[in-house]
């Protein structure tokens, strides 16, 4: 079998990321320069700021792609880049970049989707069987995705209003923790027990539909009350509470869904599948379809890392999915809704 | 030699290939407001054109700045990016330099000016010599009111160019006689011109470090220095 090379880039949002990838399956490189320590700064991530880090440091992640996995740009089969979601002008610098470099050597550009990377960041754990369904939880974004077929993603279900991540961050902010807060909040979490009790959005309607305002507001009335009377909360046990009821609802939305869409494989993927608690809580509701294996992203690459979009870059590669040279970035693409 | 100039810091865009001063083919449109999408496609049919591979370049030169901070990075990104992976020369001129290489009269003052909001001003003055602009009033970002008393304070006559629908009344009344305009073709960025004055710098010595001349600092950033005038900010991305 011939050795198919692919470059990828990944620039959606405070990570930039060059990896070079063998045959969708080996990372040969994965080169993350993350620049959480400059928008802890400002308690979250500022568009303008993460532009300027991205060109900052740009070239430095292709030459250390390269250099890491040992390969010359004679080598490569194709460039693959992350062109959307994500802010614009962030996306921007992986995008002229990949272009480039894709120019330069005559390679063909293959344009990924984000949340398709953040999916295959599974396949490092072993191949995607179809049919599957993907639980996406991240900072942006919390949805439900049906795999039929390679390169073929359709959306089930997704957040109404705030994504797992997003709320995770906003409750942390009331804690006294910095963006970003899941990891903190998973820690405390497993120190403490839930004793509040916080709403959980999951009415009997069929709709796989997630909504995590409730809970979140639930959560900042109750410090604020406890602030005003002068009581002091246990945090562990607001952690423990609040990743409860998470994990409840995401959890409850999953089961239905695989009740409804028989698959071979369940994928947990995004930056919040990192989360202890949800992977645990998954890992125990899924002893009931013992026909469904569980895939879960490896911790290493549940964060953005162009490790993952050079893995779903080599599906497009072989369904021959290719770009040109007018591919701009879209910060709002998306995934189309099943037809039902 | 052989030189690809790109000009992307406002709303024109520019491409020129060249062979030292000569050109083999140039494009400048001003009509688009996506050079993500459109540069690559006119960079790849100007070196066509010009009957020349990637391979064959032996440097790049891209106007890095002052300007619109997302034209500035699709520019300086696709240039350094070129530069690193064919391993050629790579240069950044002033995009008011760039400018001001439009006007070929020895010894003319030229200032040029971008919008900068809130009445204030990109702006930079040079002097034509031996055909090249020479920077006589540093680019920078800053209020108009206080530009223009050192424009007039040159006491000299000057030709004024850029965006300057802003500040033209007021050019006028200050300068009185000493104030030239040109027609507003020459307030365009020609990647001809920056290709001519790219060929006469010396190339950046680090390629991965090269970044644009905003001029200006993000708000945030701004603000943050402030309030913390001491912190070092030279460690805040790591690889991990
Ligand atoms: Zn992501």
């Amino acid at each position: 079998m011939e050795r198919n090379l692919i470059l990828a880039f990944e620039s959606s949002c405070d990570e930039t990321s060059v990896a070079v990838i063998e045959n969708g399956e080996k990372i040969l490189s994965n080169i993350v320069a993350t620049q959480i320590k400059s928008h802890q700064r400002f308690g979250g991530v500022v568009p303008e700021v993460a532009s300027r880090h991205h060109i900052e440091q740009i070239t430095d992640c292709i030459d250390l792609a390269m250099s890491e996995a040992k390969v010359n740009y004679e080598d490569l089969s194709a460039v693959a880049v992350t062109y959307g979601p994500g802010l614009v002008g962030a996306l921007l610098i992986g995008v002229t970049a990949a272009k480039t470099v894709a120019y330069a050597h005559d390679l063909p550009l293959i344009p990924v989707n984000h949340m398709a990377g953040h999916i295959y960041a599974a396949r490092y754990v072993k191949p995607i069987e179809f049919p599957a369904l993907a639980l996406l939880v991240s900072g942006g974004h919390t949805e439900l995705v049906y795999l039929a077929g390679p390169g073929q993603f359709e959306i089930i279900g997704e957040t109404r209003d705030d994504a797992a991540g997003e709320a995770y961050d906003k409750i942390g902010r009331v804690l006294g923790i910095n963006y970003p807060a899941g990891p903190e909040v998973d820690r405390l979490a497993h120190l403490g027990k839930d004793t509040f009790s916080f709403p959980r959005a999951m009415d009997d309607s069929q709709s796989f539909d997630f909504s995590f305002s409730g809970l979140k507001s639930a959560f900042i009335n109750t410090v604020h009350h406890a602030d005003q009377i002068g009581e002091t909360l246990k945090r562990e046990d607001l952690a423990a509470s609040f990743q409860q009821a998470v994990v409840d609802v995401l959890a409850d939305k999953t089961m239905r869904a695989l009740d409804a869409y028989p698959v071979k494989q369940l994928i947990l993927a995004g930056g919040v599948a990192a989360n202890h608690g949800l992977r645990e809580r998954l890992d125990s509701e899924l002893t009931a379809f013992s026909d469904v294996e569980f895939l879960k992203a490896p911790l290493k690459l549940c964060g953005d890392n162009a490790a993952m979009i050079g893995a779903a870059a080599y599906v497009s590669y072989q369904l021959k999915q290719f770009g040109d040279m007018s591919l701009n970035a879209d910060p709002s693409l998306e995934f189309d809704w099943i037809a039902s | 030699m052989k030189v690809l100039a790109l000009d992307t810091s406002n709303q024109t865009l520019s491409v020129a290939v060249m062979s030292d001063d000569q050109v083999l083919a140039t494009t400048t449109v001003t009509t688009t407001r996506k050079h993500g999408a459109h540069l690559l496609p006119i960079i790849e049919e100007s070196m066509q054109i010009a009957k020349l591979k990637p391979a064959d370049l032996d440097r790049v030169v891209v106007a890095d700045g002052p300007g619109s901070y997302t034209g500035l990075r699709i520019g300086v990104t696709t240039a350094k990016t070129l530069a690193d992976t064919l391993n050629i020369e790579l240069v950044g001129v002033s995009s008011l330099g760039t400018i001001a290489a439009n006007i070929m009269a020895e010894n003319q003052l030229v200032a040029v000016l971008f919008d900068g909001r809130n009445d204030n001003a990109f702006a930079g003055v040079y002097r034509i010599q031996n055909g090249m602009p020479v920077s006589i009033i540093e680019d920078q970002h800053i209020p108009f009111e206080k530009l223009l008393p050192q424009i007039k304070a040159l006491a000299e006559p000057v030709v004024v160019l850029g965006d300057l629908d802003a500040f033209k009344e007021r050019l006028k009344t200050a300068l009185e006689a000493n104030l030239i305009q040109y027609p507003i073709e020459l307030s365009l960025p020609s990647a001809v011109q920056l290709g001519r004055l790219g060929q006469r710098q010396a190339p950046v010595s680090d390629v991965t470090s090269f970044v644009p001349r905003y001029l200006r600092l993000t708000k945030a950033e701004a603000d943050w220095q402030k309030q913390h005038p001491k912190e070092d900010s030279s460690h805040y991305v790591e690889k991990v």
